[in-house]
């Protein structure tokens, strides 16, 4: 194996490190999934309600401020990782929280990534109930609350497949984990930082294995979502 | 006891208007039929009495109580109301969680719950589907659940807004079967829009109109059908003969009218002088030759001009000075054995014949 095309072995040897459990890998998988996860938990505990309430209350400008939304969809990582780094560096307002560099100030940095795109495609979830069926809940006799749980509770598949685009922009993003993190080995490297690194570093069997980690990850949430909106 | 009071009632969406000048009353215990064109304002309309959306002005009390003044009687009342509508709709749930939806809304205890909504999937023929996700469903299916919805709640008055407009006639005649029923069992108000005529006819012991935003006409039924307060309810009633005329004298208790020189005697008193002759299509009788005996106060030779057929029945168009519509079973027209150009005998009894003030141009 030697002699052999650089790329090839490297798949080879990746399937062996995903295999035999290789300790780095497994420890990077498990941080980026720890800190995507809590990321998009509290990105939906924040964005979640203030979607809804968008939804519920009719104020001046309500429109815009979706529009804006919308806009921030498409955010890009490095901007958030640059702001997020900036408030929690030293000369920065929140530097007393030390969260620079550590998995914290990831977790930071992508909740503040998602949680637009969690506030409007929960906006739009339940926009998704029609007109009829908002009639049809005040008809049988709902209050004003009961009629809100009642279509938070039907909107909940498409407020669902929300929380998981959520997640997966959150662990397939690159940009706020390097610049936030910093890809401190055993610290806050991730799956996407370790793949940069490494790649770089001409590593290709780890960046490989890492990679079909990612793309399993990914594949996992699309099949969720698919499950989820075939409901 | 009158259970709905409107008057003068208005809604508008932006700058357009869906109802203007409403007045209506409703009785206890009455199936009271709306029928109208679509966008003649029928849906708005049961929505506003059904308290689910506010007027902008006008007028509204429902069991006796002034729901303008005071919104904050407007749940409890809504809860002794319910209403159907015409698209099925069901909740992302199962058949039993849909159908308990609007008594655990109101707080029933669990056992009381589970014993009506068992009840109601019962009487609507779906207890099979009881664990069932709704949106599985066929249409016709889920409107039924969607009506034992509203049923398991015992509401004192219920909407219906063209409950059964996309449905099968098994599932409509299901439907008209329980509304029927509740009405008179349980003494149940009931308020159902349609634009089949037929339907409103059948189920409803009094009619109203509503054409462009606002009720035009409210009786019987029959009332409504033969005597028309004008040419545009007329039309939507199917009256097939609307035809102008002059009122040209009394005679006893008859009107008698001229239209193209043909005098025809009419039971209403003149309403003007220029007038149309309201006739329908079934009230005028064709015979091969003329009447041994006959009660009718019109009888005159007239010639066929054209035949249509609109199974079950056949439309004959015969000419007397005037052209007349009549609306002939296809059994008879064969046994007259019609065919046009041929020589009739028409008789028309002078009540059949309603007028009505000619329509400004």
């Amino acid at each position: 194996m030697v002699n052999g095309n650089p790329i090839i072995e490297g798949f080879i040897e990746a399937i062996e490190l995903i295999i035999t459990l290789d300790p780095q890998v497994v420890e990077i998988t498990i941080r980026s999934l720890y800190v995507s996860l809590t990321a998009t938990f509290f990105a939906a505990l924040i964005a979640l309600p203030l979607g809804a309430l968008i939804y519920f209350y009719e104020f001046r400008g309500k429109h815009a401020v979706v529009s804006t939304l919308q806009t921030l969809y498409a955010l890009p990582t490095v901007i958030v990782g640059l702001i997020v780094f900036l408030l929690l560096s030293n000369v920065g307002p929140f530097g007393f929280l030390r969260f620079l560099y550590t998995p914290g100030g990831m977790i930071v940095a992508q909740t503040v990534l998602i949680i637009p795109l969690l506030m409007g495609l929960t906006v739009s979830a339940l926009s998704g109930i029609d007109r009829d069926k908002r009639y049809t809940i005040t008809a049988l006799g709902a209050s004003r609350l009961q009629t809100v749980m009642t279509i938070i509770a039907e909107a909940r598949f498409a407020v669902m497949s929300g929380v998981l685009l959520g997640f997966g922009r959150a662990i397939a993003e690159v940009g706020t984990v390097m610049i936030v993190g910093g890809n401190i080995r055993g610290a806050t490297r991730v799956l996407t930082t370790a793949i940069a690194l490494n790649t770089s570093m001409a590593n290709y069997s780890l960046s490989i294995a890492l990679g079909i980690i990612l793309l399993a990850v990914a594949l996992g949430v699309n099949i969720a979502l698919s499950l989820v909106q075939r409901r | 006891m009158t259970v709905i009071e409107a008057h003068n009632i208005r809604k508008s969406y932006g700058s357009l208007e869906v109802l203007h000048d409403v007045d209506l009353s409703v009785e206890e215990g009455e199936i009271l039929g709306l029928i109208g064109p679509s966008g003649s304002g029928k849906s708005t309309l049961l929505r506003l009495l059904d308290l689910i959306e506010p007027a902008n002005a006008g007028e509204l009390s429902v069991f006796g109580i002034d729901t303008v003044a005071d919104h904050g009687t407007w749940l409890d009342l809504r809860r002794r109301m319910g209403m159907l509508f015409q698209r099925p709709i069901v909740f992302n749930s199962s058949v039993y969680d849909n159908v308990a939806m609007g008594l655990r809304y109101r707080r029933a205890p669990g056992d009381n719950i589970d014993r009506k909504v068992k009840e109601a999937l019962e009487a609507v023929g779906l207890s099979r589907y009881i664990k069932s996700r709704a949106i599985d469903l066929s249409g016709g299916e889920q409107q039924r659940v969607a009506l034992s919805r509203v049923l398991v709640t015992d509401p004192e008055i219920l909407f219906l807004d063209e409950p059964t407009a996309n449905l099968d006639p098994t599932s409509t005649a299901t439907i008209e079967a329980i509304v029927t029923r509740l009405n008179r069992e349980a003494g149940m108000t009931v308020l159902i829009s349609t634009h089949d005529l037929a339907q409103g006819q059948r189920l409803a012991d009094r009619v109203g109109v509503m054409i462009a935003g606002t009720i035009a006409q409210t009786g019987p039924s029959r009332e409504i059908f033969r005597e028309p307060k004008n040419q545009q309810i007329a039309r939507f009633v199917g009256v097939q003969n609307i035809i102008p005329a002059r009122v040209v004298s009394r005679r006893g208790d008859f009107t008698v009218v001229e239209a193209r020189e043909k005098e025809i005697l009419s039971a209403t008193p003149p309403p003007a002088e220029e007038v149309e002759m309201v006739v329908r299509g079934e009230d005028i009788s064709l015979h091969r030759r003329k009447p041994g005996y006959e009660e009718a106060e019109n009888l005159f030779p007239a010639t066929v001009t054209a035949i249509e057929p609109t199974a079950p029945f056949v439309n004959v168009t015969v000419h007397c000075g005037c052209d007349l519509v009549a609306l002939v079973t296809a059994r008879r027209a064969e046994a007259l054995g019609l065919h046009e150009g041929m020589e009739v005998w028409v008789s028309l009894q002078a009540k059949a014949v309603h007028l009505i003030p000619r329509a400004e141009r």
